[in-house]
């Protein structure tokens, strides 16, 4: 079980969070014009990559943040979390 | 009393106190203290089980984890417990326990033809087999292979013993107290950091309690007893026996699965059977030790066979001989250490030893007693059939290839000792890729994956004085890392006898003309000549040879014969055993019952129970409650002799004709506040938010970005920058989870705050034409006229002194408030309702009803909005803005969400108007078509229409407006019915709305 530094609450349990996936993901603003494709590539499709992903997690049982969190999906290795709108590094 | 094979004045169980117990239904003795091996060891029985496969006899090999032979079944208390190791069960007073793997009994097992049929039995018997033809696998291989499988049978009873879960942090685990694990525990305590020393055994010490040493001149005992006395002592140190460390997880998780009452006759009032550690450690430090590697020679599986450390653990702690006439094989110095234990019990053993000329403290030990000595000497074979009666020896060549002078010499039990194996396992599941120590002829952890260090003989070192040293620096180093302490305690002096060099030497090759089995995986019948098939046949990476062959995937996991089958593999190679590696290791290390994983999550405590707060009335009412969610709410109100069909319908005619009360508690709710609510608002709906008064509610829909319908409620404007939003009872946390991501990460500079507030409200729902003249009974003071509060109204006012939130919406169709109280008053307002609606006829509904008052009018529900729904399908196009943009909109545009022939709600009436319809019917147009026949689209819900006294159902079917008017056919292949029906319009009742605005 992870092992997640919650940048509000301290290091947590994995079973207090969500997983919220690919946090590199930006959506379109609204208004906007925007082809089909562009659109698509929003909703549906995620990379998978082996290693480095950073990715959403919502502190559920806890304080309710949602934050991000810099992973490795093959070792589970945390290097960095940060808060929702914290400069990633 | 007699035990022919009890010492006397040896060992560690409690002689003053005497137990019985069953074994296949006979009566032995053994003492407190002794486990169901060494009390029946004691009585001379060897005979406790058949093997998987070939069903030949099996006898102990063990004494601990690694007990590959002795599993048993358990009754305690009526109930049966499988796969329990005769090892480790310590006995109590009326145990039984009984053989498995044999019928009719252990002594007389039919299965045993297996073994003269083993020609008929190689490597991938199964796959090989049970291939053809394929009719042959429901009737015949299934069953067969299903009888022929397992260890015992699982109860198939309830368990009623406690099972518990808990959580704990420290500084340091220490998994197994033997002198690594003392020493280091001892160590990093002084020191000031938390530890918990782990010891799966009943006794601490391991190896301590039976070696022949001598620390800070004590003995090894009185060293353990000293040391744990004073952990013990320590606030900062937990130390717990009977508890094994069974899986390395993520981020130095360590599960540890402690056994409190197996050793008990009875579980005592408030403690669980057992107890599940999830702990999360600072440092871990592996002090796991190592297992005795079997030697390979024709029959070793016969009992009577088994690991010499064993026999010696047999002797030292539980006073027991495993046999008169020993016969030790050895290829290092430790089988010595059992046959001088045995020559000081007045037993002559044998020693047969494989190298030539070894030299060492021991041997001279064992050379000065008189133990007969015979070097470069193997066991070829075991003779016997359930015990070992002689053996078949040799002399074997120094390239240890030729075999002579075989002679036959009486023994009844050969002891054998192949040198060492480091347990590695919970290093391995903690990521460590281990490296092949070649000194050792063994895998040892290589670099530290995790915060894990391996110390003592599970990390290879196999001499006291270094492990204590190594293990005394670790355990100070880890702790002076976690707490900056520098508090060293001094090492102590150690005594031991030097060893010499162990032999490389394991397997014994098969004398001319003989074919005798050489087993390597004992528990799943694994030999020598099942490897060499598997090679031949093609097999290459161990993982598969492990899998074609099943060695090492018993219950065991292969501890005792991992190794061998690796060495065995890199010789036909002609490999190196590090080329080959090894298998995963993988949790459990030892098997874990099912109970303790769930622990307390058992019936209704799996998932919570929420309650309203006019539970109580509904129960004292006669309600018949269902599961919505974790809520549980009424489902219908039982009167006489009513049944589900006729109360619901009786409530929902009082609906239609008077009043009713129903409990609306469950819907979420939720604040939304700030200055920028209103805009959010906007953006999460699908229709505009912005031009809202304040003291008005409005209805809206919220999508996901892939368009498809979330949820529905009705929002409240309270005051200029204060919503109440509803959802349904069903989405309440998705919902909440949803506006927080978009809030914290899409749109941060909006100003808006939300929380959810479901159990802050207790809702009463009154629904009727009646309802208003009730409502100006409950307050009398409030102008409640259709201009006071008209439709889609708010407001706030007192009931009968509590303040409560009276909202003007209808799920039923019909004129309907909903009434909203703090929690705490909720029974109050519900009592108050129930009073004051006598003279209007009210009666409480449940959620049939509810359900049916909604169907009728055509209201979507969660068996609408189910996943796939856009708002176009559920009629709900005139919520969809044009103008403004929202969450999902751009996805509506979707060519498979504008197509013409998508699934539309629409109603379906039985043509007879007397047949329900069963919901999840498919609409046909023709019932006789050629299968698969082609679906319109299927019945989502259905009731029977209290307006109109017949069936009444909805239905998402292709075309859909278009459809109204059609005569087209139900069927329910589940319920095997054809029903024709007629396509109407899904608002079946008032299609104007006019009841909810009168």
């Amino acid at each position: 079980m992870l092992y997640i530094n919650c940048p509000h609450c301290g290091l947590r349990s994995q079973n207090e969070f969500a997983y919220g996936g690919d946090a590199t993901v930006k959506r379109p603003e609204l208004n906007k014009e925007i082809s089909d494709q562009e659109w698509d590539n929003f909703v549906y499709l995620r990379k998978s990559p082996r290693g480095k992903h950073l990715e959403l997690w919502h502190h559920i049982s806890g304080c309710r943040q949602w934050i991000k969190v810099e992973r490795d999906t093959s070792t589970h290795e945390i290097f960095k979390t940060y808060k929702a709108n914290e400069a990633i590094e | 009393m007699s035990q022919d094979f009890r010492l006397d004045n040896v060992g560690m169980v409690n002689r003053e106190k005497k137990i019985s117990f069953k074994f296949n239904g006979k009566k032995y003795f053994g003492f407190e203290g002794d486990t169901i091996a060494s009390a029946l060891i004691a009585n001379g029985v060897h005979l406790v089980g058949r093997s998987f496969k070939y069903h030949r006899p099996r006898g102990f090999f063990g004494v601990g984890v690694d007990e590959p032979y002795a599993i048993l079944q358990l009754d305690r208390n009526n109930e049966r417990d499988p796969n329990i190791r005769a090892t480790e069960q310590e006995i109590f007073e009326g145990l039984e326990v009984k053989s498995v793997n044999c019928w009719p009994s252990v002594s007389f097992d039919i299965g045993a033809i297996n073994n003269f049929l083993k020609m008929f039995f190689p490597a991938g018997f199964y796959y090989k087999t049970f291939m053809w033809p394929p009719s042959f696998w429901y009737k015949i291989y299934e069953p067969f292979i299903r009888m022929a499988a397992g260890f015992g049978e699982a109860s198939i009873k309830h368990d009623k013993e406690r099972y518990e879960h808990k959580y704990e942090y420290c500084d340091l685990l220490i998994t197994g107290s033997g002198p690594s694990g003392l020493a280091s525990a001892y160590a990093a305590a002084k020191n000031g950091a938390r530890v918990i020393l782990a010891e799966d055994k009943p006794r601490f010490g391991g190896s301590l309690l039976t070696s022949d040493v001598n620390i800070g001149n004590q003995t090894g005992i009185e060293w353990t007893e000293k040391i744990i006395a004073e952990l013990k002592s320590m606030p900062n140190v937990t130390v717990k026996n009977r508890s094994q460390v069974f899986g390395y997880y993520d981020h130095n998780m360590l599960v540890m699965s402690e056994r409190i009452s197996d050793h008990l006759p009875k579980t005592q009032k408030y403690l669980p059977k057992q107890r599940l550690w999830y702990i999360r450690a600072n440092e871990v430090l592996i002090s796991s030790g190592s297992i005795e590697r079997p030697l390979v020679f024709g029959n070793n599986d016969t009992p009577g066979v088994m690991l010499s450390s064993a026999a010696k653990e047999y002797m030292k702690v539980y006073g027991v001989l495993v046999g008169k006439k020993p016969l030790i094989f050895t290829n290092n110095d430790s089988g010595y250490e059992t046959a001088i234990e045995f020559k000081k019990n007045g037993v002559n053993p044998i020693i047969l030893d494989t190298r030539s000329n070894p030299s060492s403290d021991i041997i001279t030990e064992a050379k000065n007693l008189n133990i007969e000595i015979r070097f470069s000497y193997v066991v070829v074979a075991a003779k016997g059939y359930k015990k070992v009666k002689s053996a078949d020896i040799a002399k074997i060549s120094d390239d240890k290839k030729e075999l002579f002078n075989i002679e036959n010499i009486e023994c009844d039990c050969i002891c054998v000792s192949g040198f060492w194996t480091p347990s590695i396992h919970l290093a391995s599941q903690s990521g460590n890729k281990s490296k092949f120590n070649e000194k050792i002829d063994a895998f040892v952890p290589d670099k530290s994956k995790q915060k894990e260090n391996t110390i003592g003989s599970a990390n290879g070192i196999f001499t006291l004085e270094e492990t204590i040293k190594d293990a005394f620096d670790k355990g100070f180093d880890v702790s002076n890392k976690i707490t900056e302490k520098n508090n060293k305690v001094s090492v102590p002096t150690v005594v031991e006898k030097k060893s010499s060099d162990h032999d490389k030497f394991w397997c014994v090759p098969l004398p001319k003309g003989k074919s005798y089995k050489r087993f390597l995986d004992f528990q799943n019948d694994v030999a020598v000549s099942d490897i060499e098939l598997a090679l031949r046949e093609g097999f290459r990476s161990i993982e598969h040879v492990k899998r074609y062959t099943t060695l090492g995937m018993a219950t065991d996991q292969g501890k005792t014969s991992n190794l061998n089958g690796l060495q065995l593999v890199s010789d036909i190679e002609n490999k190196v055993v590090p080329q080959v590696g090894h298998t995963t290791f993988r949790p459990p290390y030892t098997p874990v019952s099912i109970g303790a994983i769930v622990g307390r999550e058992v019936g209704k405590h799996s998932k919570p129970t929420r309650k309203s707060p006019m539970h109580s009335w509904h129960e004292k009412n006669n309600a018949v409650f269902v599961d919505a969610g974790v809520w549980l709410r009424p489902r219908y109100y039982k009167q006489g002799n009513e049944g589900l069909f006729e109360a619901s319908k009786r409530e929902a005619k009082n609906v239609r004709q008077n009043v009713g009360v129903c409990d609306v508690t469950t819907l979420g709710k939720i604040d939304v506040k700030g200055p920028d609510a209103a805009e959010f608002l906007n953006r999460v709906y699908t229709n505009a938010w912005l031009k809202l008064p304040v003291g008005k509610a409005r209805y809206g829909v919220m999508l996901r970005e892939d368009g498809i319908v979330m949820d529905d409620g009705t929002t409240t404007r309270i005051s200029e920058n204060h919503y109440h939003m509803t959802t349904t009872t069903a989405q309440a946390a998705n919902v909440l989870s949803h506006l927080e991501y978009y809030l914290q990460l899409v749109w941060p500079e909006l100003n808006v705050n939300v929380v959810s507030t479901t159990e802050q409200w207790a809702g009463a729902a009154i629904a009727g034409p009646n309802s208003r003249k009730l409502l100006i009974k409950l307050f009398p003071n409030l102008d409640v006229s259709n201009e006071g509060l008209p439709f889609m109204g708010y407001k706030e006012a007192d009931l009968f002194g509590v303040p409560a939130k009276i909202y003007r919406i209808s799920f039923s169709g019909e004129l309907a408030y909903e009434i909203n109280v703090e929690s705490d008053n909720g029974y109050f307002m519900w009592e108050k309702i129930m009073e004051v609606g006598k003279e209007f006829q009210i009666q409480p509904y449940g959620t049939e009803a509810l359900s049916t008052l909604r169907i009728e009018m055509g209201h979507v529900a969660g068996s609408e909005l189910d996943g796939r729904t856009i708002p176009y399908d559920a009629s709900l196009e005139g919520l969809v803005s044009k103008k403004k943009d929202f969450i999902g909109k751009r996805s509506l545009n979707r060519s498979a969400f504008t197509s013409t022939d998508r699934e539309k709600l629409v109603g379906v009436v039985p043509i007879d108007k007397t047949t329900s319809i069963p919901e999840g019917s498919y609409i046909v147009k023709d019932p006789k078509a050629k299968l698969p026949n082609p679906k319109l689209g299927h019945v989502s819900a259905s009731c029977w229409s209290v307006e109109y006294d017949n069936p009444f159902s909805l239905a998402i079917i292709k075309d859909g407006k278009n459809m109204i008017g059609q005569k087209l056919f139900a069927m329910s292949p589940l319920k095997n019915k054809t029903i024709p029906v007629e396509i109407v319009s899904s608002h079946y009742v008032d299609p104007e709305g006019k009841r909810v605005r009168s």
